[in-house]
């Protein structure tokens, strides 16, 4: 826990279990951890996208998704990523709704 | 770790017959054994009361809405208990109710702050009644729950039945769960637990393609001509209103991307997926990881030690994702995870 704000960083999300440098919470390499969180950074913008929305890093333990017009939310984890998207965009991820996985198809690898 | 064995099946199907039998057997000495009843005597108590002194009987009863705390509890209960050096035991057995939905245990197990450090899924054991298992699963959502949780079916009553009957009752069994073991319980102990576990589909004797029954969808003749779990290989019971399917992907996958996709996936249609199940082959890595989950919850991943047999045929690495649905097109879900899968984060983040 971040003695400063109080907030844990206890990301225990499944996807954390993969044997891979700078995945686990109590990995104390700097480096690997951040190119990880860059890796997961990348993938979750690629479909936040749809919905302009964008997620970063928030103090290095945290995540903050924000939306074009600056509002923005902090959350511990990654299992709360797609509540707290939702509630931002206002309107749902649909990952079987056709228009999405259209739009996603449109960004293939060429 | 402490494995939590979840034995579960529909009311009358037999669980606490086959309890008593299994804690008889030597191999399952140090059980401790959680039982959760409905009704206002707990009668199963006392039929197990003279095997086991470690049964705690779980008494509000259902045990999809109100139990889940007690669960809790009487884990963590057990766990003091044991630190204290009061009893010992090496497993533990949650006999559900008949009427419970597996899916609330199975998160507890995994999500609450001090369980998790100490025990873990050792496994769904469903028990079905062969006689009376149509009536049961048309007219409950929860027995179809229950099957579709499972790691490993036995079919209770059998001597009941006439041989066709349980017969068509397990290739019905095996298109709602293709990733489940079926057993009679006629079996011996030692066949009911041999390779138990949440993974045993995986690494049990009996491969993947030999569990695997073939209908008139699938373009095969006969089970052995049906050699692989291929793309959009699915299942439809139409009685039961579950749709099951397999998804092959070759080669390696973004893990980081999955992750992603799937946890979208479960935020989105949980409560429709019963259960998702399978063997991945991850971009960058030599092994294997199995993955399983039911409705929202997916357990951790666990690496495995080597490739199932058949699974590495010539070098040629691939993916095998099992689903089981309710009112979901397959097709969707193959084509949401090519989507996802294919994207280039790149482009798409440009947006």
């Amino acid at each position: 826990m971040c003695s400063l704000c109080g907030i844990l960083g206890c990301d225990d999300h499944w996807t954390n279990a993969v044997v891979r440098p700078g995945v686990y919470t109590r990995n104390h390499d700097t480096l690997a951890r951040r190119t990880e969180t860059a890796r997961r950074l990348k993938s979750a913008n690629a479909v936040l996208s749809f919905r302009r929305l964008k997620l970063d890093v928030w103090q290095g333990r945290s995540y903050v998704v924000a939306s074009p017009t600056g509002a923005s939310s902090v959350f511990e984890a990654l299992s709360h990523l797609w509540p707290e998207a939702e509630a931002l965009a206002g309107r749902e991820f649909d990952p079987l709704d056709d228009t999405f996985i259209e739009w996603m198809e449109g960004q293939a690898l060429s | 770790m402490t494995p939590v064995i979840l034995l579960t099946g529909f009311l009358g199907s037999g669980k606490t017959t086959l309890l008593q039998r299994l804690l008889r057997h030597p191999s399952m000495e140090g059980t401790a054994v959680l039982v959760n009843e409905f009704g206002e005597v707990g009668l199963d108590h006392h039929l197990l009361d003279q095997i086991d002194e470690n049964v705690v009987l779980l008494k509000s009863g259902c045990i999809c809405c109100t139990v889940r705390g007690e669960v809790a509890d009487a884990l963590a209960n057990l766990h003091s208990m044991r630190t204290r050096g009061e009893i010992s035991f090496e497993r533990v057995v949650i006999e559900t109710t008949g009427l419970a939905d597996p899916y609330p245990v199975l998160q507890t197990l995994t999500a609450h702050p001090v369980l998790r450090s100490h025990f873990s899924n050792g496994g769904v054991l469903t028990t079905v009644d062969t006689v009376n298992a149509d009536i049961q699963v048309t007219h409950r959502a929860e027995a179809v729950r229950q099957i579709a949780a499972a790691d490993r079916i036995v079919l209770t009553k059998t001597d009941l039945a006439a041989p066709q009957e349980e017969e068509a009752l397990r290739q019905r069994l095996l298109r709602v769960n293709p990733a489940a073991n079926i057993i009679t319980s006629m079996s011996s102990v030692e066949t009911i637990l041999a390779d138990f576990g949440p993974l045993s589909f995986f690494t049990s004797s009996k491969s993947a393609t030999q569990n695997h029954i073939c209908g008139p969808g699938c373009g095969h003749d006969a089970p052995t001509k049906c050699d692989s779990l291929t793309d959009q290989h699915r299942h439809h019971d139409e009685t039961f209103g579950v749709t099951s399917f397999s998804l092959e992907i070759e080669g390696g996958i973004d893990w980081t991307m999955f992750g992603t996709w799937l946890t979208l996936l479960l935020h989105k249609y949980g409560d429709r997926i019963f259960r998702v199940k399978g063997i991945l082959a991850i971009e960058g890595e030599a092994l294997p990881i199995a993955i399983h989950g039911v409705q929202h919850l997916i357990h951790a991943p666990t690496h495995m030690d080597h490739w199932p047999k058949g699974m590495d045929q010539s070098g040629s690495k691939s993916s095998h994702l099992i689903f089981i649905l309710e009112d979901i097109e397959p097709e969707k879900i193959r084509r949401s995870f090519h989507a996802f899968m294919n994207v280039d984060t790149v482009k798409a983040a440009a947006r």
